[in-house]
C-alpha cells in the first residue's frame, strides 16, 4: 500500500519534523518501497507465536527510586541551549498552536 | 619492527612494558598518521591532539611506576555515537554539533580509567543509521583500500581508522551489523557481543533491544583482549547480563578438534525477498573465500554440518520495522530543548520541528517517519507486533541450530565494499546490505567478522562466525585459527 505525501505530512507532524515538499515526495516514494517490502512478513504463519520484545530472559529489574546527588550540574547546565539565572529557558507551552 | 601506529594492541603492550618506546611516542605516531590521512579518509570528526598527548604522558608515568593496567598507554578512538566525557560527541548529526557529554559511556570509562589514550571520535552514519557511512552530516568515510569505495557502516570511521593505522583500536556500536560489516569491508576484526554483555550506558540509543557495544581491532586476539576489559554487568544498564563474563583469553589458543561448525544453507542461496531489487546473489569471490575458510576448519579437526535457519529471509523486514520503531521513540529526546542545537521557532511546535529538520540528515528523518507510522494506532499489529512475532521464530531458528553445533560460519556481507554513491539514493538496497548481519542481532547472539583475505580487486572480505548466547569464547577460538591478516 503506497504512502501518500498527505500521510507523510501527517506523520512528520506527529514526529515533529518540518519537511519541504520535495522531502515529502521523496519520503513518500522511498517509504512506500520499504513498506511494500515488509509485506514479505505476511507469508509467515505466526498464529500462536508470542512476540519477543527482548532477548535477555531478564524480568522486572528494579532499583530503589530515590534522588541521588548530581555531581555534574555545572557541566549539564553548560550544554543547555539557553540559560537565565541558572535556569533553562524554554518557549511557553501554551503560546502557540500546532500547524495543520 | 613495524611503525608504532601499525602495531596491534598486544604488540604495543609488549613494547610499552619493555620500554622499547613510550606512550607519548606511540600516540604521536597515531596523531601523525591522522594528520596525513584523515583529509582523504574522513574517519575522524574530532581529533584530541593536546589531551591525547597529556593522557599519554600520564600513562607513561603509570607504566614507569608499575601502576599500569592492560590498556595503559594504548591509543584508541571511539565511534561518535558513544559519549566521551569532555570530548564533543555529535553522533554524526548536526543537532549535536556542539554537544560535549558530561560523562563517559561505561565501556569508555573502563578504558580511560586504565590510562587508555583517547585519540578522537570516529565518523559514522548519523546515530548508526546506515551500511555505508554516507549518512553522516560530516561527509562519507572512504575505504583505505580504495578511496572510491565506502568503508561500510554504520561504524565506517572506526573500521577505516584502525585499518589505516590511525588508531590502534576503536570502540564502536553494532545494532544490526554496524561493527561487523565495516570491519569486513576494511579487513579488520569486528566483534558484536551477546546482547547485554557490555553496558549500553552512554551510547546514543538507536534500537535499545538490539544495541550492543564492541571493538574493532586489527586481530581477533585484540578483540578478545578488549572484551576482557569492557565486559560485565552495570547498574546503569538494567539489561546487562548479571553473571560474570568469562576469561576470554584463557582458552584462546586451544585447538579446534571436535568443534562442531554449522553452515546455514540460506546464507549461500539467493536472499532478500520478492521486492524490486530485493533479491541478490552471493558474490562468487565471497563464496569462494568463505568456502576456503570452511575447508581450513575441516583440516583443523572441526566437524562441518549443513544446517537450516528457515526464517533468515525475513530478517531484514523484521529488522527495518523494529529498528525505526525504537529509533523514532529514542530520538524523541533530541528536540532542541535541554541540549544540542536549538533553532528559532515562532512557538514550541515550530522550535521542535525546525530544530529536528535542521539537525537530522535524510535517513534519520526517514527512520523516524517509518517508526512513527509503524507504531501508530491501526498499524501497530500489522507491523511492530508482527515483526516481534517473526523475531521469535528467527531466535528459535538459532536456538535449534545451537543444539546441533557450537558455531555457525557465513559470509559477513554478500559483497565486498561498494562504490561511494552507488546505493545512496536507494534506501531499500542499502537496508538489504545488512542481510547477513541482522539475523544474529535480532536473536541477540554474538558474532565476529574475521578478516579472510581479499578479492581480485584487492578489497578485503570478511567471514562471520556466530555463536550461541554468552558463548563468545568459541567464536574467538575459531576466529583466531582462521584469520588472514593484511
Amino acid at each position: 500500500m503506497p504512502l501518500s505525501t498527505q500521510e507523510v505530512k501527517k506523520i512528520a507532524q506527529l514526529a515533529r519534523i518540518k519537511l519541504t515538499s520535495e522531502e515529502e515526495a521523496r519520503h513518500a516514494e522511498t517509504i512506500s518501497a520499504v513498506l511494500d517490502y515488509m509485506n514479505i512478513l505476511n507469508e509467515v504463519d505466526t498464529s500462536g507465536v508470542e512476540p519477543t520484545f527482548q532477548v535477555t530472559g531478564l524480568e522486572d529489574v528494579t532499583r530503589i527510586d530515590e534522588p541521588r546527588d548530581c555531581k555534574i550540574t555545572k557541566e549539564l547546565m553548560a550544554q543547555m541551549p539557553e540559560v537565565e539565572n541558572a535556569e533553562l529557558v524554554v518557549p511557553g507551552v501554551f503560546a502557540g498552536t500546532e500547524e495543520e | 619492527m613495524s611503525k608504532l601506529n601499525e602495531l596491534t594492541i598486544k604488540e604495543a603492550q609488549e613494547g610499552l612494558r619493555s620500554k622499547k618506546f613510550t606512550a607519548v611516542e606511540l600516540t604521536q605516531a597515531c596523531l601523525d598518521r591522522i594528520k596525513e590521512r584523515n583529509k582523504d579518509i574522513n574517519a575522524f570528526i574530532t581529533v584530541c591532539e593536546e589531551s591525547a598527548l597529556e593522557e599519554a604522558r600520564i600513562a607513561d608515568g603509570l607504566l614507569n611506576s608499575g601502576q599500569d593496567a592492560p590498556l595503559t598507554g594504548i591509543p584508541f578512538s571511539v565511534k561518535d555515537a558513544i559519549c566521551t566525557a569532555g570530548v564533543r560527541s555529535t553522533g554524526s548529526a548536526k543537532i549535536l554539533d556542539n554537544y560535549i557529554p558530561p560523562f563517559d559511556a561505561t565501556v569508555i570509562g573502563k578504558i580511560r580509567k586504565q590510562g587508555g589514550v583517547l585519540l578522537g571520535k570516529n565518523n559514522c552514519d548519523a546515530f548508526g543509521h546506515g551500511a555505508s557511512n554516507e549518512n553522516s552530516m560530516y561527509g562519507p568515510v572512504r575505504n583505505p583500500y580504495d578511496l572510491s569505495k565506502v568503508a561500510g557502516g554504520s561504524s565506517g570511521g572506526s573500521a577505516a581508522a584502525v585499518a589505516d593505522n590511525m588508531s590502534i583500536f576503536s570502540i564502536a556500536e553494532d545494532t544490526g551489523g554496524s561493527i561487523r560489516q565495516p570491519a569486513s569491508f576494511c579487513g579488520m576484526a569486528g566483534f558484536r557481543p551477546t546482547y547485554g554483555r557490555n553496558s549500553r550506558f552512554g551510547i546514543m540509543p538507536m534500537a535499545s533491544s538490539l544495541d550492543t557495544v564492541g571493538p574493532i581491532t586489527k586481530t581477533v586476539y585484540d578483540s578478545a583482549l578488549i572484551m576482557q576489559q569492557i565486559a560485565g554487568a552495570d547498574s546503569l544498564d538494567a539489561t546487562t547480563i548479571v553473571d560474570s563474563a568469562p576469561d576470554y583469553l584463557k582458552n584462546f589458543e586451544q585447538d579446534l578438534k571436535g568443534m562442531r561448525v554449522g553452515i546455514p544453507k540460506e546464507y549461500f542461496s539467493a536472499l532478500g525477498g520478492p521486492a524490486s531489487g530485493g533479491e541478490f546473489k552471493l558474490d562468487d569471490e565471497v563464496k569462494e573465500i568463505t568456502a576456503k575458510q570452511i575447508d581450513k576448519l575441516k583440516e583443523l579437526g572441526c566437524t562441518i554440518e549443513e544446517i537450516s535457519l528457515p526464517h533468515t529471509k525475513y530478517a531484514i523486514a523484521v529488522y527495518y520495522i523494529l529498528v525505526p520503531s525504537e529509533d523514532s521513540s529514542n530520538l524523541g529526546r533530541l528536540d532542541g530543548i535541554r541540549y544540542g542545537s536549538r533553532q528559532k521557532g515562532k512557538d514550541l511546535y515550530d522550535l521542535y520541528a525546525t530544530s529536528r529538520a535542521e539537525g537530522f540528515p535524510e535517513e534519520v528523518k526517514r527512520r523516524i517517519l517509518i517508526g512513527t507510522y509503524a507504531l501508530s494506532a491501526g498499524y501497530y499489529d500489522a507491523y511492530y507486533k508482527k515483526a516481534q512475532t517473526v523475531r521469535t521464530l528467527i531466535k528459535k531458528d538459532f536456538d535449534e541450530a545451537f543444539k546441533k553445533v557450537d558455531v555457525l560460519i557465513t559470509p559477513t556481507s554478500p559483497f565486498a565494499a561498494f562504490g561511494v554513491g552507488e546505493k545512496k539514493d536507494d534506501p531499500l538496497a542499502m537496508y538489504l546490505a545488512d542481510v547477513m548481519v541482522s539475523p544474529a542481532a535480532i536473536a541477540g547472539v554474538p558474532a565476529l567478522s574475521v578478516p579472510s583475505g581479499k578479492n581480485a580487486a584487492g578489497l578485503p572480505i570478511g567471514v562471520q562466525i556466530i555463536g550461541s548466547r554468552k558463548n563468545e569464547e568459541a567464536i574467538f577460538r575459531v576466529g583466531n585459527k582462521i584469520e588472514i591478516r593484511g
